[in-house]
């Protein structure tokens, strides 16, 4: 998928095996893994002649975006799916957090944390 | 008289555990043994919803009979055909059995209903957590990659502080952010994996999901919201308890504080009210640790938890 976003271009299967030099996979694998990628609709292709030119669906930003929106709860559907480590705090309750965090670093030596 | 007697029994079931739901909220002696508190909203939950269904099927069961259960599976031979015949029964001089039967196939009918709908909500809920995970799942395995200060965790490029957990019956992941990385230190990130994989081990979104459906179907109800939050905020006190065994409390606090106040994402307004005071309660609760509830109390809670449950169990089967 790294190589379809690097590339302006959509790909055939011989040429994103030519990208992926280090890896040494077999043709048949890169046809399996683009073929599911496209199944799954996260790349588009289209006939040229009789091989599949490949191209992403959308941008890796975009992808990154859906994820993270997802895990911050900013997608107004309330779904138990996942378990938040904790969430962003406004106004007064930050200040209390803030005083909670320089008291403890004022009595524990504040060598931990980068910041 | 029994179907009435079992309706009036059921109906104070129900009710107590509306009431035992609202003083469970306030209840301060939950942080101190999250995990005994836990157990009574599940049961409450429970049985309140058991016993919500039960009075209106037995309002609608003709009494004298055996358990809603047992007359639920029986109720050819609760209602004889003979009843189902309106017409003859309109006929009669005394129109009251007729509407008697009225009354009573309807309490049936929104009892079922009331069991058809929870368990809708339930399966939709569950369904909508797998669907969102199983997304996850896919963009994670075009996305994430591996970082060595985070052994076994997954790592996205994004720029603001996010850490969460998919659990799964298969895999398992925690998934960090690249601005989790650089905003905190080795020891806040160990304690932040050490919460994650107490979620995990422990399913608590499992306990989480009645709740979570609960919100959903009555998206109205301050109390179905009420009781959603006060879960929420157990779990992470308990996965905050994991998280501690064999780790200095400063690191988990430091965790938490930076996360909190990383302030780069405003939440939307409702979101932002429904968490409300919470990350003080727990950033004070790990400050000022407060004594768990001794064994004997929480034996006593956890008996009472179970003892709901097996009373209204019994109510309908009996």
């Amino acid at each position: 998928m790294d190589v379809l976003w690097e590339t302006d271009a959509p790909l055939t299967v011989r040429e994103v095996s030519a990208r992926l030099t280090e890896r040494n996979l077999a043709h048949t694998t890169v046809m399996t893994v683009l073929d599911r990628l496209a199944k799954k609709g996260f790349a588009k292709r289209q006939r040229d002649g009789r091989a599949w030119r490949y191209c992403p669906a959308a941008t890796r930003e975009t992808y990154v975006t859906e994820l993270m929106l997802t895990a911050l709860d900013q997608t107004g559907d309330r779904t138990a799916a996942l378990t938040r480590f904790a969430q962003s705090v406004s106004g007064v309750e930050a200040e209390v957090l803030r005083d909670a965090l320089e008291m403890l670093e004022g009595d524990g030596g504040g060598d931990e944390g980068s910041g | 008289m029994k179907g009435l007697a079992d309706a009036a029994l059921l109906a104070a079931l129900a009710m107590g555990s509306v009431l035992g739901a609202s003083a469970l909220v306030q209840a301060s002696w939950t942080r101190r043994s999250p995990a005994a508190a836990i157990l009574l909203w599940q049961a409450l939950g429970l049985a309140g919803g058991l016993a919500a269904v039960g009075t209106l099927v037995s309002l609608g069961l003709p009494g004298d009979h055996l358990g809603v259960a047992h007359s639920l599976l029986h109720l050819g031979a609760v209602f004889p055909g003979a009843a189902f015949r309106f017409p003859a029964a309109f006929g009669t001089v005394n129109a009251l059995p007729a509407l008697l039967l009225v009354f009573r196939l309807t309490c049936l009918a929104a009892g079922l209903a009331l069991l058809a709908s929870l368990c809708w909500v339930l399966i939709a809920a569950s369904t909508a957590a797998l669907q969102a995970r199983r997304r996850q799942r896919a963009l994670l395995a075009l996305l994430a990659h591996g970082d060595p200060k985070v052994p076994g965790a997954l790592v996205v490029d994004y720029p603001t502080a996010a850490a969460y957990c998919l659990p799964g019956l298969r895999s398992r992941i925690v998934v960090l952010s690249v601005g989790t990385l650089e905003l905190l230190g080795r020891g806040e990130l160990a304690a932040v994996l050490a919460h994650e994989r107490a979620h995990l081990r422990e399913r608590h979104d499992l306990v989480l999901l009645p709740f979570t459906a609960l919100r959903r179907a009555f998206p109205r109800s301050g109390m179905c919201a009420e009781s959603h939050r006060a879960v929420a905020l157990l779990i992470e006190m308990l996965a905050d308890d994991r998280a501690l065994r064999g780790r200095p409390t400063r690191e988990l606090v430091s965790a938490l504080v930076r996360f909190g106040t990383a302030g780069t994402c405003p939440a939307p307004a409702g979101a932002l009210a429904a968490g409300e005071g919470d990350m003080a309660a727990r950033v004070s609760r790990l400050l000022q640790p407060v004594r768990p509830l001794p064994a004997t109390a929480s034996a006593a809670v956890c008996l009472a938890a179970g003892l709901l449950v097996a009373a209204t169990v019994a109510l309908l089967i009996v």
